[in-house]
């Protein structure tokens, strides 16, 4: 059921991942400021934008589900946020790894979408103990759908909130890496965008699948569990 | 529905004053915060930046005490069933639990915000009075619609009492932000309000949001 068109897609990213690395290695241009550490930045701030894509994606998903009662929404909007939360991981840690090599120090705190990715990162990872402390799977799939719309509603919120604080004590004079890209790399940079964006929704189509199979057998055993009882 | 939250918000008045079990543990709570503060950071008085963060963060910590005691009642006496059962619009219960919570906040700050005044403020609290009020108003506002959503949704989980502060905290942030850097110039030895609007405009934003969404998805929460 879910599995349909999984392999073509598989396919896709693999492919849109090689072209965005060879992009990255041999057509982008080394930036003149930051050198090598620069080509961070294609996997970094693709892959921030893809996990908080998937973050509001989950929130929209749970919508579907409270107006329609479908609990596949539900799973749906879990796998999203599961997949979100784990590229979340690499964003801090990629972005870590950036702000050491550009600026000297692992964290910064003057760098509002960092600051605010953490407090979105966060308030996500309560998601798991709040899922799973629920046993009832109906109320459990309501509730997470509640978290999860109320978190994808914080998101544009919080970003804003982070970006005034910073911009009152820190006046920022220009944005590392809004604004104007040169063409090359800015080619770069929406290859690697796509390419995320095929990894998330790969990833998430496979371990909705691998769910959905899982539930499916459950669902078996207990049937047969019955029979042989019976 | 306004008849409903009032009814539900008088006996949850009623129970907080014959039990007296919340306010005054959020109000112990805030004094003891402060004598926290007094010796973590090894300072008598504070001003500006550090003022304005100490005070708002005990505020938070104390609100946590709030909400996680907000159904505290129905939990252990079982009295959510009735609640549950009652043909009442689920909303009612979300404005009667809000408005009890911004009126155990509000009792909270009559003492909390004049000892710290007395205790650990250097430069005086009269002049910036005015303003505060806006911006307590404003952020009590804040905590009350996120506290009672909140609750309800850790209401029924096991942890409760894990995953009311994990989810709380982040979630109010904003308010944070917005709160400790409009209430940051008025704790100044020279106090002035400065940017006092764009942090009130941020706040009632907040607030908007969090009103309409709670409004929106309380209905499916405490269903059955």
């Amino acid at each position: 059921m879910y599995s349909k068109g999984l392999v073509p897609l598989a396919v896709a990213s693999v492919v849109t991942i090689a072209a965005a690395m060879a992009l990255i290695f041999f057509y982008a241009p080394l930036d003149a400021d930051q050198g090598f550490i620069q080509k961070i930045f294609y996997v970094h701030v693709p892959m921030a934008i893809v996990a908080l894509g998937g973050f509001v994606a989950g929130g929209i998903m749970a919508i579907k589900h409270l107006r329609s009662g479908d609990r596949s929404w539900d799973l749906r909007s879990y796998v999203a946020i599961h997949m979100s939360i784990i590229l979340g991981v690499g964003v801090l840690i990629t972005g870590a790894i950036w702000a050491k090599a550009s600026w000297g120090h692992w964290w910064v705190w003057d760098e509002p979408v960092l600051v605010s990715f953490l407090v979105v990162f966060l308030l996500y990872c309560v998601y798991y103990p709040l899922r799973f402390s629920i046993e009832d799977p109906e109320r459990q799939a309501r509730y997470s759908s509640v978290f999860a719309i109320a978190a994808g509603a914080f998101v544009p919120l919080n970003f804003m909130a982070v970006r005034l604080a910073e911009a009152y004590t820190h006046p920022r004079v220009l944005s590392q890496t809004g604004g104007s890209l040169p063409g090359d790399m800015r080619l770069t940079f929406l290859v690697s965008i796509v390419a995320m964006t095929l990894l998330f929704v790969t990833l998430w189509k496979l371990e909705l699948t691998a769910k959905h199979a899982s539930l499916a057998l459950k669902k078996l055993k207990r049937r047969l569990d019955a029979r042989v009882a019976a | 529905m306004i008849a409903t939250a009032r009814a539900i918000l008088r006996k949850d008045l009623l129970l907080e004053w014959r039990t007296k079990e919340s306010v005054p543990a959020m109000t112990l709570f805030t004094l003891t915060v402060y004598v926290l503060f007094h010796f973590g950071l090894d300072r008598d008085a504070l001003d500006g930046a550090l003022a304005s963060g100490v005070l708002w963060v005990t505020l938070l910590l104390a609100s946590v005490i709030g909400v996680s005691r907000l159904f505290g009642a129905e939990r252990e006496q079982g009295g959510i069933v009735g609640l549950l059962l009652a043909p009442v619009d689920r909303t009612a219960l979300w404005v009667a639990k809000a408005a009890g919570l911004f009126l155990m906040l509000v009792l909270v700050e009559l003492v909390a915000i004049p000892a710290f005044g007395l205790l650990l403020l250097g430069p005086g609290l009269g002049g910036a009075l005015p303003e505060l009020l806006a911006i307590l108003v404003l952020g009590n506002l804040g905590i009350a619609a996120v506290g009672a959503l909140v609750a309800a949704l850790a209401a029924e989980t096991r942890a409760h009492e894990l995953i009311v502060p994990l989810l709380l905290l982040p979630l109010l942030v904003p308010v944070l932000i917005s709160c400790a850097q409009a209430t940051e110039p008025l704790l100044r030895q020279d106090a002035a309000a400065e940017e006092l609007g764009r942090w009130l405009a941020l706040l009632s934003l907040y607030d908007v949001v969090f009103v309409l969404l709670s409004v929106a998805v309380f209905d499916f929460l405490l269903e059955d």
